[in-house]
């Protein structure tokens, strides 16, 4: 298009002159309004740059947190499963010490796919136990949980009907890893020791010695 | 927003995108006393800046724990605002095709979360057609380019090493770090192989070049934006300081419409909406230069049609948008039982491998004509969310020290021993290898879809050709030999013939270029040996769309070159008179 043409079209655009309210009521401006806001958000005053999240991801983020999905009672058998995963022993903190309930609530609500896989297996978990011990999972003892647990946390020896359950054991198990080692707890246990400004100078040289290893000359002329 | 009026000042020059290309083209002609306006279509933004700081956080900052979002799709705390969808701006498909698209919409574009990669072309890489017959040369040799790389190398700053290997031409290198202690044992594997493995060429400087930026302190989190501009991104190395100099205006969050055109068949500026007033304005300048990526500029030229132009701006050869083409792409990962239970030290380093593989062997002798290069990782790097992922599939595999085997799965106890030991001890590699650029390959105009600004969207049609797939498949099968060599486990099950032995997507790899590609004959290309269009002589095109081919090498060091060549050219022929 050549310039002239494009600021003769320009000057009817509604946006660039605000036409489009006059002679409009109330309502339907605002309606109008609303469904400029919806192609073109405008950025919520509210929000800024901050913390390395964009406007809209920090609205988007403080929206997920007021949101609630699991009910106390399934937190609490998330809890108890996640624990059974990844328990506390003598080298570290256990899954719910690292905040993985709290996590996985979390990921559901960003994660809306998973919020049925979840919830199903917890049910499913549920109902296994009342065939089993005539009881829910959180009223059954300790030896009576692991023996649930003992036919869905091996996908390899797993019967048929155990399927489903394998399935949601093993995205449990998952998650908790997830949470788990990325938490401040499991990032310890596993010895990860970066992060932070330093000055690589290669392998240390009782490592490269246990591997029969060595650099070449060209890393020695710094 | 400054409202730009219809009678304001004429730029000497207008450059579309804030990347590589324009942010080179920025600094280079404001250096030289040019009034620049460089418009991005995304925000401003600043790695130093804490308002944008990713770097350095724990993954437990995040809720999420680095997980990808549809607004960071490589993870909540990488650099890029953008990513495969944007709010608002579709593009389509000819059906039975494929092309996946990323968009970064921020000051710097890519350049702000990209690998570092920075690899020159060789000698042979812009005479390809001479070589095998296929694709088409570039009206350039590297003996044209080489003078640019050298400066880039040197404003820029690159680690690497002197090799002397003919077609991965040596730079100006600062010293390369010490490889990984599973870069070392990939080595001593390839080495068997008789392949090469040598220090890669990254630019992050590891000592440094001038009082603007600090030096890498090895967090290996390039890809987060570096907070002492260690790294390249266009954002800090270049726009910055071109703005600072007083001959650029930025203008972000410039959506560009079309390039405007005058009676005489010359550009005359562009016309831009501002995305958050909605105020629609017109640039005028006299010399117009699109960087605005390889697909967006082709979509610029296509959308600026007139009666001189009825095909688009600079398209009588009915060539833009086509020679689409993205680099291969297939990778394989492997368990190393010697690596478990190792020293823990801080094994960071910098944002990329230390080490990687040059192509090696002479395609006379293979049955696909071009070459890869291999990429490598691994190591104890810091935890985030899928860490441990599948676990399953492996614990029940690898034995004890005393012999026995878990049971594969589990939990308990046993499970969280498992978890310890096999971290550090997963590694990977990659190949990024070059396509032939086919005619058939190519983005259009989509005769009915607009975006949410009314901008008509690309159609894309795409498909990789055997020469793709045939490398794809010695790709995998040099990988698991590799893998093997190093007492390694291959994982999952080797890419067969049905997924096309792994090959990424078209697009996936993000290396896309093509589009208006450089050529001798104004019948068959869109720009002339100086980056300057053949049918519009102050109309320029920096970005990957320049390129005739893309080598098996990461395009963004070759835009740099190629861009401050086409600026020193701008600022050349302005002396003369002829600009």
């Amino acid at each position: 298009m050549d310039r002239r043409d494009l600021l003769k079209a320009l000057s009817l655009s509604p946006l660039a002159t605000g036409l489009l309210f006059a002679g409009m009521d109330t309502a339907e401006a605002k309606e109008l309004e609303q469904s400029l806001n919806e192609s073109f958000p405008q950025p919520d005053k509210k929000y800024e740059f901050a913390n390395g999240r964009t406007p809209e991801e920090q609205k988007r983020d403080e929206e997920l947190m007021k949101q609630k999905f699991f009910t106390d009672r399934e937190l609490k058998l998330i809890s108890v499963l996640v624990d059974i995963i990844i328990p506390k022993d003598e080298k570290s903190g256990s899954a719910s010490e690292a905040g993985v309930p709290a996590f996985i609530e979390f990921i559901a609500k960003d994660m809306p796919y998973i919020k049925i896989p979840l919830r199903g297996g917890l049910n499913w978990m549920d109902v296994q136990c009342l065939k089993m011990f005539n009881k829910k999972f959180l009223d059954c003892l300790e030896s009576e949980q692991l023996q649930l647990i003992d036919k869905i946390a091996y996908p390899e020896k797993a019967e048929t009907g155990m399927k489903p359950g394998v399935s949601f054991f093993s995205l449990l198990r998952n998650l908790t890893a997830s949470g788990y080692f990325s938490s401040e707890i499991g990032i310890k246990y596993l010895g990860y020791k970066g992060n932070v400004p330093n000055k690589w100078d290669g392998v240390p040289q009782e490592v490269l010695n246990k591997f029969g290893l060595s650099y070449d000359p060209v890393y020695s002329k710094n | 927003m400054f409202q730009i009026k219809e009678n304001a000042i004429e730029y000497d020059v207008c450059i579309v995108g804030s990347g590589a290309g324009g942010g080179m083209a920025a600094y280079t002609l404001a250096k030289a006393g040019a009034k620049v306006i460089l418009l991005e279509a995304g925000p401003y933004y600043d790695p130093q800046d804490p308002k944008y700081i990713t770097q350095l956080k724990w993954p437990y900052e995040s809720p999420r724990r680095g997980a990808n979002t549809n607004t960071r799709s490589f993870g909540d705390f990488d650099a890029a605002w953008g990513g495969w969808s944007l709010d608002g701006e579709p593009f389509t498909k000819v059906e039975g095709t494929h092309f996946e698209w990323f968009r970064s919409r921020m000051l710097g574009g890519r350049t702000n979360h990209w690998g570092r990669i920075s690899l020159r072309f060789g000698p042979n890489d812009f005479k390809r057609k001479d070589i095998d017959g296929l694709g088409e040369n570039w009206p350039i040799s590297y003996d044209d380019i080489k003078p640019y790389y050298d400066k880039v190398d040197k404003l820029i700053g690159i680690f690497g090493s002197k090799e002397g290997i003919y077609n991965e031409p040596d730079g100006h290198f600062l010293p390369p770090p010490k490889p990984r202690l599973h870069e070392l044992m990939f080595k001593k594997a390839a080495k068997n192989l008789n392949i090469p493995v040598i220090p890669s060429r990254l630019s992050i400087l590891t000592k440094p070049i001038n009082e603007e930026r600090g030096s890498c302190f090895y967090c290996n989190q390039c890809w987060r934006g570096c907070q002492v501009y260690a790294d390249f991104s266009s954002s800090s190395v270049l726009c910055k300081p071109a703005v600072k100099s007083g001959n650029v205006y930025l203008i972000n969050d410039a959506m560009v419409r079309e390039v405007l055109t005058n009676e005489q068949g010359l550009a005359s500026g562009v016309s831009f909406i501002d995305r958050n007033t909605l105020e629609e304005h017109v640039v005028k300048a006299k010399i117009v230069i699109l960087a605005a990526s390889t697909c967006e500029t082709a979509r610029l030229l296509l959308n600026s049609k007139s009666s001189r132009f009825p095909n688009g701006l600079a398209n009588s050869s009915n060539v833009v948008g086509k020679y689409l083409h993205d680099s291969t792409g297939a990778s394989r990962s492997g368990f190393v039982p010697a690596l478990m239970e190792r020293q823990r030290y801080n094994e960071d380093g910098v944002g990329g491998m230390h080490v990687y593989t040059p192509w090696w062997l002479d395609n006379k002798k293979l049955d696909f004509p071009r070459g890869y290069h291999i990429e490598y990782w691994g190591g104890m790097g810091m935890p985030s969310y899928g860490f441990g992922w599948g676990i399953e599939s492996l614990n029940g595999k690898i034995p004890l020290p005393d012999g026995s085997k878990h049971q594969a799965g589990g939990y308990g106890k046993s499970l969280k021993e498992d978890y310890h030991r096999f971290y550090g001890a997963y590694v990977g590699m990659a190949g990024r290898g070059e396509a032939i650029a086919k005619e058939t390959d190519y983005c259009e105009i989509d005769p009915t879809v607009v975006d949410k600004f009314g901008i008509p969207v690309l159609r894309f049609n795409y498909n990789w050709s055997d020469y793709e797939i045939k490398q794809a498949k010695h790709m995998q099968d040099t990988f698991e030999e590799i893998i093997k060599n190093m007492g390694g486990i291959p994982l999952g099950d080797k890419p067969g013939a049905s997924s096309n032995y792994g090959l990424a997507k078209p697009g996936e790899i993000i290396h896309e270029a093509g589009t208006a590609r450089m050529g001798s004959d104004p019948k068959r290309s869109v720009l002339n040996a100086h980056n300057q269009a053949h049918d519009v002589k102050n109309l320029f095109v920096v970005d990957g769309a320049a390129f005739t081919s893309q080598a098996d090498k990461n395009i963004t060091w070759t835009i740099l070159a190629l861009s401050m060549r086409a600026s020193e050219f701008i600022i050349d022929q302005k002396k003369r008179k002829n600009l």
